[in-house]
């Protein structure tokens, strides 16, 4: 089977169920699920968006909730000013995300390996600092989004309506990552992942597809923290937390990472096991450390890896 | 702004980068000799700071908590060591970042539930609770002044254990070639575990330190953590020299940035401005001075050498 034709039956399968989850949800009078879904999607487009980086590209970002947390501010800060205008807002986030990665990835990518961990690490927690001196728009506490994103007759209010616009961007964004990992620009990223020296060599210029690349995968996780703000009706500068990062990069290491899907399977799974085991106890996080840890030692390759078998890079 | 005012914060930003360097120089050695990014580092502060406030509080006496935490510090760095992190040297620096991240969860939530989330609270020792004078007219808190001597001493005691002694030798030579090391018949496992051992320790001083100062509470060690990684990037991967100089200068940058930028900056603009702009701009400065380091030396100011 080529990976074009399995990747159309992943999407459409894996598509088809999860719009099945609102009738379902309403079905069994569980609105929770639609939300829990809709809030899983959400992580999976940032973590889509932090595989084309890291897992293509090679390129260790620790700091991807930057993004998430700018395009959560470009929501609510024009939202307070009493611009509602979901096209205005949505177009901000992409934006400004893009801008903010264009000047980290400016700096960052002329370093690498440890150095560029570090260095993504503390241009996020610098933007965290600023989010937190951001006093007229709640500082540390942050702020509440008095009114979702307005987008004339789509109503975002409405929970279903809600869930299928997060689910058209996600499959929309997978059916483009696939394209972009594909084209001529995919295959110089992953020529630099693999061997720099030998991509500029046969006269690519790594810089400049790399830097273009952490752009698209900072406006993506700029319009994933764009709905995020919608999701939770309120945003803080917690939402750039480093360990926020750190999370959504387990998402892609657990699901795995350099395939299309594997991140979406991490993000579904890491929120459900955050959400069965925050029932069980307060301390969840005892427990998933060491998950997180075991995963890392023994299973490398990610769930989507062991789910997919066949020993491709690129499904 | 008077010149006795300048001085108390010059010196809090030594004290500040003594902290720094104390957390820069365990973390830098392990890189450099094991090239292991330990995010956990900053979790090894955070047990010295629990254990010194356990075992002051049990022990009723400064001075014997500081001197039981150490060891232990040391015996939990070993045993994270040689249990976790063991396995992760030969992993990529992906990983490596993602097990140690596993580990601050873990350690995060065990210390909560040892001690609760909330801060907790310790005293400086009566013997150190006064103040000596810098100068004549200029008094600093004693405790303060005590890190600074503690802080010059480790890293006099540091530079001689690295250039002076075997172990040390040892250290340097794993460093720039570990095959080499281990076929000349050096145990390099256990020169790993006590390297790392020794990382733990000035860690878990720096903590131990620390608890009187700031707030003791979960969480607490990826706070200073990120600004040790400003330090060892501003100053060069692997590299001790570095790692001092790195550690000075954010702990100046950032504690006079504090202190000074928002009365500096209502000089320029409006006071209510410089208000609101101070605070935001003190806390991103050591980032921005890091951002231009690496624009102009993208290996820091000191590049430990025979690495490229």
């Amino acid at each position: 089977m080529t990976t074009t034709s399995r990747r159309a039956i992943v999407l459409g399968v894996g598509g088809l169920a999860l719009a099945l989850v609102p009738p379902i949800a309403a079905a069994l009078n569980q609105p929770f699920y639609v939300d829990l879904f809709r809030r899983m999607m959400i992580f999976a487009i940032a973590a889509v968006s932090l595989d084309l980086i890291l897992g293509y590209g090679g390129m260790v970002s620790f700091g991807h909730a930057a993004y998430l947390g700018i395009g959560a501010y470009a929501v609510g800060i024009p939202a307070f000013h009493g611009v509602d205008n979901g096209f205005v807002q949505w177009g901000l986030a992409i934006l400004a995300s893009g801008l903010a990665a264009l000047v980290i990835g400016a700096i960052s990518i002329r370093t690498s390996g440890v150095y560029f961990i570090m260095i993504t690490l503390a241009f996020a927690q610098m933007l965290y600092y600023l989010g937190i001196g951001l006093e007229t728009y709640g500082g540390d506490n942050g702020m509440r989004l008095t009114r979702r994103s307005l987008f004339g007759p789509v109503d975002l209010t409405n929970p279903a309506v809600f869930y299928y616009v997060v689910l058209a961007i996600l499959l929309l964004f997978l059916v483009a990552g696939g394209r972009v990992v594909d084209s001529r620009f995919g295959m110089v990223i992953r020529a630099a992942r693999s061997n720099e020296p030998r991509a500029r060599a046969i006269g690519f210029s790594p810089f400049r597809y790399k830097l273009a690349a952490f752009v698209i995968a900072g406006s993506m996780g700029g319009l994933a923290g764009a709905l995020l703000a919608n999701q939770t009706e309120y945003l803080t500068p917690d939402f750039m937390h480093w360990t926020r990062s750190g999370e959504i990069m387990f998402m892609v290491i657990l699901g795995g990472m350099g395939t299309l899907f594997g991140p979406v399977v991490g993000a579904i799974v890491l929120l459900l096991l955050e959400d069965v085991l925050s029932a069980l106890t307060a301390h969840w996080q005892i427990v998933l450390g060491p998950i997180l840890i075991t995963v890392v030692l023994f299973a490398r390759r990610g769930l989507y890896g062991l789910l997919a078998g066949a020993p491709t890079r690129d499904g | 702004m008077n010149a006795a005012l300048v001085l108390e914060q010059t010196l809090n930003g030594l004290q500040y980068g003594v902290m720094l360097f104390l957390m820069a120089a365990g973390l830098t050695l392990v890189f450099g000799i094991m090239n292991l990014v330990n995010l956990a580092h900053g979790s090894l502060y955070m047990v010295g700071a629990y254990l010194a406030t356990a075992f002051a509080r049990w022990s009723g006496s400064f001075v014997l908590g500081a001197v039981l935490a150490l060891p232990a510090t040391l015996l939990v760095g070993v045993a994270v060591e040689v249990i976790a992190l063991r396995t992760l040297y030969e992993r990529d620096h992906l990983d490596q970042v993602l097990a140690t991240f596993g580990l601050i969860l873990f350690f995060n939530e065990l210390i909560a539930i040892l001690w609760g989330r909330a801060a907790i609270y310790t005293s400086v020792p009566p013997f150190l609770g006064g103040h000596v004078r810098v100068l004549p007219g200029v008094p600093y808190p004693t405790y303060r002044a005590a890190i600074i001597v503690v802080g010059v001493a480790v890293a006099i005691l540091l530079w001689a254990l690295v250039t002076r002694t075997r172990l040390g030798m040892l250290i340097r030579a794993g460093a720039s070639n570990r095959t080499m090391v281990s076929a000349l018949g050096v145990n390099i496992r256990l020169l790993y575990t006590l390297v790392f051992g020794l990382g733990a320790a000035l860690a878990g001083l720096a903590g131990l330190m620390a608890g009187p100062i700031y707030s003791v509470q979960p969480g607490m060690g990826e706070e200073i953590l990120i600004q040790v990684f400003v330090v060892i990037v501003i100053g060069g991967i692997g590299s001790i020299r570095g790692a001092v100089v790195g550690a000075v200068v954010v702990g100046m940058v950032d504690t006079l940035g504090r202190a000074f930028l928002k009365p500096f900056l209502s000089t320029v603009v409006s006071a209510p401005a410089a208000d609101k702009a101070g605070p935001a701009l003190a806390s991103m400065l050591i980032y921005l001075l890091m951002a231009a380091v690496l624009f102009f030396r993208p290996e820091g100011l000191f590049p430990a050498r025979g690495r490229s």
